[in-house]
């Protein structure tokens, strides 16, 4: 699973760090910072993390399981 | 025939609960009906990137999960009344279709003004909920010398503004029958802030008045208010709160007052096989007390299809819904020129105590709402690092003590 956010989308809400807080942080300048290579056991949290994307920035690339 | 759940609305709400349907094992048909003739798109960068001209109307859109795939989508066809104990809904066109399960999506449309004065296309009087809405209003906004009243300073009202005012429009006037902006979601400590905040960025304000009226013949010339001022105004933005999508439903025996009530398992008028989620559900958050309410922030639709989809699944297999309620924990967030105002919690609830928690109104700030010595909300106003702040009391809000009184029943 590959996981790409798009810079240009993002607005550093920070409620993907919720839902996925193993992929997702906000660094110490409140900037997002991401893994782009997750573990395929948090699909669903990385799912989750795309959804409540205020700005739809997050894209999972790779197939489904 | 295969059983079939029917989600009326084509928004948000609607395409999470078609998501979630099948995330909880829903393997029957489903059919999305909705009145606009677009898929699913994001309404927040309506008042702001769209209005700014940032963000292509295109890059709107959601992308479905893959597992939403065979959902069948009736796009720009309106639902015009429900018989839900027969199970069918009505179509416009006077088409019938039947369901087995039902999830109410249908959300809100903008609330508009009665009074004197020119109205309809071309009058220059606006809204702002639908993509339609926003390339209307952008492409009046663009034109030189243009002033703007904007009735109503709570969150599309402020954005508006602010991004006209970063669109270049000549005079920008905000109008409300309070004396503060979003006076009643952040208290007045917050409210205050953000009042100066605009000003200072070129924003005028008119406030403590109504509107009496609008000047001018076919096209919009002025702004009458209820105190007898009078604005110059070539487009006005009616901002003033949003109606529930729910005529529909009439004749059903549901509670329609203000949107569509629900029992704390999202399940509406006691219906095994209705659920209700997003802007039009008005429900009971145990997480407060037991006093059910409508919530119109972006995070509830996403919330409320997990639970929904939970509650329906069990219904139509005749089971009593999973045991655990719908209690989320809202959050909003609003982007106005270059601040941003970032909330998690309930602070509407807790305006009577109000704590600075880090930082200084006349600058980047935190604060704590209270109601009965507990925290109900954080509320930041500021930078990233703000909202980051704010963020960090997320789990602290999680764990506070429900405010229901003792020994209600949950």
């Amino acid at each position: 699973m590959k996981v790409v956010v798009d810079m240009d989308k993002c607005q550093n809400h920070g409620q993907c760090v919720f839902a996925a807080p193993d992929v997702f942080r906000l660094d110490d300048g409140a900037q997002l910072v991401h893994v782009s290579h997750p573990d395929d056991a948090l699909r669903d949290d990385v799912e989750e993390a795309a959804d409540v994307c205020p700005m739809q920035a997050i894209l999972i690339e790779g197939s489904e399981p | 025939m295969t059983a079939r759940v029917v989600v009326a609305g084509a928004s948000l709400g609607g395409l999470r609960a078609a998501e979630r349907l099948r995330a909880a094992g829903w393997t029957g048909a489903i059919t999305v009906v909705g009145d606009e003739p677009h898929m699913p798109y994001n309404r927040p960068p309506l008042s702001k990137e769209v209005l700014a001209g940032s963000a292509p109307f295109e890059s709107l859109a959601f992308t479905p999960r893959a597992s939403a795939a065979d959902v069948r989508w009736r796009l720009g066809t309106r639902i015009t009344a429900a018989r839900l104990n027969e199970r069918v809904l009505t179509l416009d066109g006077g088409e019938e279709l039947a369901f087995d399960g039902l999830v109410v999506a249908t959300g809100l449309r903008a609330r508009r003004l009665r009074c004197a004065g020119p109205s309809g296309p071309g009058s220059g009087r606006h809204t702002l909920r639908t993509l339609a809405d926003a390339r209307a209003l952008r492409s009046r906004l663009t034109r030189p010398g243009t002033r703007l009243v904007v009735v109503g300073a709570g969150f599309i009202g402020c954005e508006v503004a602010a991004t006209a005012v970063g669109l270049g429009v000549a005079r920008v006037t905000v109008v409300d029958t309070e004396p503060l902006p979003m006076l009643r979601p952040l208290g007045e400590l917050l409210a205050r802030a953000l009042l100066h905040r605009h000003e200072r960025r070129g924003v005028r304000f008119a406030l403590g008045a109504g509107v009496a009226g609008f000047r001018g013949d076919t096209r919009i010339t002025g702004v009458a208010l209820s105190d007898g001022r009078v604005l110059d105004a070539d487009v006005v933005v009616e901002a003033v709160g949003a109606r529930p999508n729910t005529e529909w439903l009439e004749g059903n025996g549901l509670d329609l007052t203000d949107g569509v009530l629900t029992d704390g398992h999202l399940r509406a008028g006691g219906l095994a096989h209705v659920v209700a989620v997003g802007d039009v559900a008005r429900f009971p958050n145990a997480r407060y007390d037991s006093v059910p309410r409508r919530v119109e922030h972006w995070s509830i639709p996403g919330d409320a299809a997990k639970c929904a989809a939970s509650t329906l699944l069990a219904g139509l297999a005749g089971h009593p819904p999973p045991p655990a309620p719908f209690t989320p924990l809202p959050t909003f967030w609003s982007d106005q020129h270059d601040f941003r105002l970032q909330s998690f919690g309930t602070p509407e609830l807790g305006t009577g105590d109000i704590r600075v928690l880090h930082g200084d109104p006349a600058g980047d700030v935190v604060v704590g709402h209270h109601s009965g010595g507990h925290l109900v909300g954080v509320v930041s106003l500021g930078n990233p690092a703000a909202s980051a702040a704010a963020a960090r009391h997320r789990a602290r809000l999680l764990s506070q003590p429900s405010l229901l009184p003792q020994g209600a029943a949950p």
